[in-house]
């Protein structure tokens, strides 16, 4: 009836992960009632879980980001802490628990945390900076973010419900393969990832076509922000790279279900080209998560220089030929497969070349930032340390691109220290560069900035002292993952390692605060020009948070940083620019179809988990009855009528003359 | 939009291929997102556009889907493991049929196409019908030939070659039965609901993946069975 599963899957002779999953299960409830009591229920259902609005669906993607990071964390956590304790004795992770830890954390990390956080922030931000009212497909992108959620919820019932795969983050064959992975774990991973790669493949499809075909009358390529730039890189690899993902984790689970023979030791396998696979998804996957994170620093830079960003036109094309290239150095992930000096060589210059791309961009900005009036703000601290952490990691990048220095250090705790110093420094702090930025466009106040100053310098000084000393670790000689050792070298590096992570909760507990007392404190920090930081593109000159439908009449663009052209005219004639005529909008309609779909997607995958098949069947009809339902509609969009859209923009209007008027009497330029 | 835009424009229909042009000049509104095809400084482009725009970008991304099967039956086709090879196994007579009724139906799939240009309901209809029924056709015979291959004991689990034989083959042959599938939705679309915009531009998308499919089928042809037949 239920497949594999029974009540032994339930670990109860674990105490770990069963009080972990105790407590998460506790505060879901505790909120779901929280929810239902104060009668939050109809409004969440109606303004979110159903909303088809793109800053809604960027908001919601943020929060899972956010709680997924956290959960990441935790897992980092115990693996800094189990490696500080396991000199010589056994530390108090058993290895079956210790391998799901680091498997678990990278996988969170790269698709539920750093992924999620990217898709909110270009949701939310894009058609805003492109002066539109929405992305090309609403309602795929609601059903785009419910499926990322699922491969988030699947991943976490793995905590109480059977296992997590042991494999590492990517499930190389023959260790993933069913005789040696027997338990459901690794197929927890693939059903998880399976379902969350089509999610953001919908998403990258979304992008590039809202990118490409809908932008404000006048906004040509090269007027566009930096980030839709990037944004749109980024979706174009989405669109190419992430059907090859899907292509492998479809042929390792063809291999674990039926019995096939892609990866196997036996009858003409070969593992080999799993790993030339994944990795042909895996290194765009590196660019698709650091190019957004490139605009975000692009737009934070310029605009709290007070300077245009500096020769635009050299960071479009870095970031296209970064695009190109991104697929020409797959095989640097594996040097050691022994293809031959001259493969190896290839990949090695191909390898140092696309550092070429990212060393344009580190110029540019700091050219932007060369005799600008620089405000030191908690994004522009995130944006200045990522400057300096990140031409580090390149350099230890570009050193292992070499391949016999590569041959020494090939899974090392060098090569940890290089990816968590790119990713950190380049995903996360833009990540919170990104929310700090935006925060006030999608609340309507600002964060508190003593708070996010102090999670910024906590979170510099604990990167530094946990993964430095994992570099000289690494050069040590000590491999990644391990669950003990006894080399009494490596003993002060990696208790130094775990000091730096104490130092990171500390900083977790800053950016807590940081929220909690700014949402208290939100009446004091309250924005009304809908324009906080005197920003320079498209997003700013909407109210904060925008309307439903972003702008009351869709803005014309006249040259790059339209918005700070408009504020310029406005400030040399002492007024704003003539009220339009309002018309009426037609906006999308919520729909349930996203929610609707992710819950049948949810039982599918959990069915394939424990082989469930009369519920896999219910799971595919159930989703094709959503198809045919959704296709049903007739009415998508509703009218809001010119007086609705006049009132909105003439609160705003209000709120911009009496900046107008103060900046007058202070006699400042903007 | 909404179902009350099929009044739109009057005589001058926007959907109507070559008649965009017209319809602007008549100063065409009301589509939500109007006036420009998008890759200038126009503003947003027509939903029509969006829609075709978007549905070639997925196509695009389920061809890369299908590069990685090919590659690793281009890298597993000599894997036979001591099995039987292509040449021991295809059936020739029958590739040809399943090619012959899948050009058809991208024949009779763009008679469709002509009719909903004509904005005719029964010969629509029809051409969608057969279509179906070819492409029904052309699974009946692939899993016929799969069903045999397994009974020789020649089934994916014998070899990594079988493996990825199935698997491509097979991939492609879970397209075409979504694309019966979607079929059916269509022609039930198009009968209760008429040719309303929305339902007009799913037809362009339906068309485009009916014949994405004959395309990856070609390259099917070529890679696994010609090629295949040589080994």
């Amino acid at each position: 009836m239920f497949g594999k599963l029974t009540w032994q899957a339930i670990p109860l002779d674990q105490p770990i992960p069963l009080v972990a999953g105790a407590v998460v299960v506790l505060i879901i409830l505790a909120v779901l009632a929280w929810v239902v009591l104060k009668g939050y229920l109809p409004y969440l259902w109606d303004e979110w879980i159903t909303s088809v609005d793109h800053k809604r669906i960027g908001v919601m993607y943020i929060l899972l980001g956010l709680v997924m990071l956290l959960r990441g964390f935790i897992d980092a956590i115990m693996m800094r802490s189990q490696q500080a304790l396991a000199f010589r004795a056994a530390g108090y992770l058993p290895p079956e628990h210790y391998d799901q830890i680091f498997s678990a954390h990278g996988t969170i990390m790269i698709f539920f945390a750093a992924m999620p956080i990217m898709i909110g922030l270009m949701n939310f931000a894009v058609p805003l900076q492109l002066g539109v009212r929405d992305v090309a497909f609403p309602t795929l992108n609601s059903t785009s973010f419910w499926l990322t959620a699922t491969g988030a919820l699947l991943v976490n019932i793995s905590l109480v419900v059977g296992e997590f795969a042991r494999t590492g983050w990517l499930p190389y064959p023959p260790l993933s393969e069913l005789p040696y992975s027997p338990g459901v774990g690794v197929d927890y991973y693939l059903w998880a990832l399976l379902i969350s790669g089509v999610g953001t493949l919908l998403t990258g499809i979304n992008f590039v076509t809202t990118i490409l075909k809908i932008r404000a009358p006048g906004m040509s390529y090269l007027r566009m922000t930096m980030f839709c730039w990037t944004a749109l890189g980024a979706n174009l690899l989405i669109v190419a790279a992430f059907p090859i993902l899907t292509a492998t984790l479809g042929m390792l689970a063809l291999d674990r279900y039926l019995g096939f023979h892609f990866f196997t030791n036996e009858v003409g396998g070969n593992m080999m080209m799993f790993i030339n696979l994944i990795w042909a998804w895996g290194h765009p996957e590196v660019y698709i998560l650091v190019l957004p994170a490139f605009g975000i620093f692009s737009e934070v830079i310029s605009t709290f220089s007070g300077k245009p960003l500096f020769n635009y036109r050299s960071m479009v094309a870095a970031t296209m030929f970064i695009v190109l290239v991104s697929f020409l150095v797959w095989l640097h992930h594996f040097f050691t497969m022994g293809a031959g000096a001259d493969v190896n060589a290839f990949f090695g210059i191909a390898t140092s070349i696309i550092a070429v791309g990212t060393g344009v961009k580190v110029y540019n900005w700091l050219f932007t930032m060369y005799g600008g009036r620089i405000r030191f703000t908690t994004p522009m601290l995130w944006s200045m340390g990522f400057l300096v952490t990140f031409v580090i990691g390149g350099m230890t990048g570009v050193l292992m691109a070499v391949p016999p220095a590569d041959f020494l250090l090939h899974n090392s705790l060098f090569l940890v220290a290089h990816f968590h110093n790119v990713i950190i420094a380049g995903v996360l702090f833009a990540a919170f560069a990104g929310v700090t930025y935006w925060f006030p466009k999608a609340f309507g106040f600002k964060l508190d900035e003593g708070w996010g100053k102090g999670a910024f310098w906590l979170s510099l000084i604990g990167f530094y002292v946990t993964f430095m000393p994992l570099y000289v670790v690494g050069l040590l000689g000590m491999t990644r993952r391990l669950q003990n050792y006894d080399v009494a070298a490596w003993r002060p590096w990696v208790l130094a390692a775990g000091i730096g992570i104490v130092i990171m909760i500390c900083a977790t507990a800053c950016q807590v605060a940081q929220f909690v007392v700014s949402i208290r404190r939100r009446d004091e920090f309250r924005d009304e020009t809908g324009d906080p930081w005197d920003g320079r593109s498209l997003e700013w000159a909407t109210a904060s948070p925008p309307p439903a439908f972003n702008f009351a009449v869709l803005p014309n663009v006249h040259g790059e940083e339209p918005y700070w052209g408009i504020k310029r005219r406005a400030i040399e004639t002492q007024q704003l620019s003539p009220e339009p005529k309002y018309e009426p909008l037609e906006v999308p309609r919520n729909s349930p179809t996203g929610f609707i779909t992710a819950f049948f997607c949810t039982i599918t995958g959990f069915a394939l988990i424990w082989h469930i098949w009369w519920m896999v069947g219910l799971g595919l009809v159930g989703a094709f009855a959503v198809f045919v339902w959704f296709a049903w509609r007739d009415v998508v969009e509703y009218s809001i009528p010119a007086e609705e859209v006049a009132r909105i923009d003439r609160a705003r209007r209000r709120a911009r003359e009496q900046w107008l008027a103060q900046h007058a009497r202070a006699g400042e330029p903007a | 939009m909404s179902a009350t835009d099929t009044s739109l424009g009057g005589a001058i229909d926007p959907y109507r291929v070559g008649r965009g042009r017209d319809w602007l000049s008549a100063g065409g509104v009301g589509v939500g997102h109007v006036y420009a095809t998008g890759h200038g400084e126009g503003g947003p482009a027509s939903k029509r556009v969006i829609v075709s725009f978007g549905f070639w970008i997925f196509i695009l991304s389920d061809i890369v889907m299908f590069s990685a099967f090919f590659a690793a039956h281009a890298v597993l086709q000599t894997a036979a493991a001591g099995g039987p090879s292509g040449r021991e196994l295809f059936n020739w007579w029958s590739i040809v049929l399943q090619t012959a009724c899948l050009l058809a139906s991208s024949f009779t799939c763009g008679l469709s196409a002509v009719a909903t240009e004509a904005r005719n309901q029964l010969w629509t209809q029809l051409a969608l019908l057969v279509t179906g029924v070819l492409g029904l056709a052309f699974l009946v015979l692939e899993v016929r030939d799969f069903t045999g291959m397994v009974m020789q004991g020649a089934g994916p689990q014998r070899s990594a070659f079988l493996s990825s034989l199935f698997a491509v083959v097979g991939l492609h042959g879970l397209h075409v039965s979504a694309g019966v599938l979607w079929l059916g939705t269509m022609m039930a679309q198009v009968f209760v609901k008429g040719f309303r915009p929305d339902i007009l531009r799913r037809l362009v998308c339906f068309n485009l993946f009916w014949h994405a499919l004959d395309i990856i089928w070609v390259a099917l042809f070529t890679i696994v069975y010609l090629i295949g037949l040589g080994r």
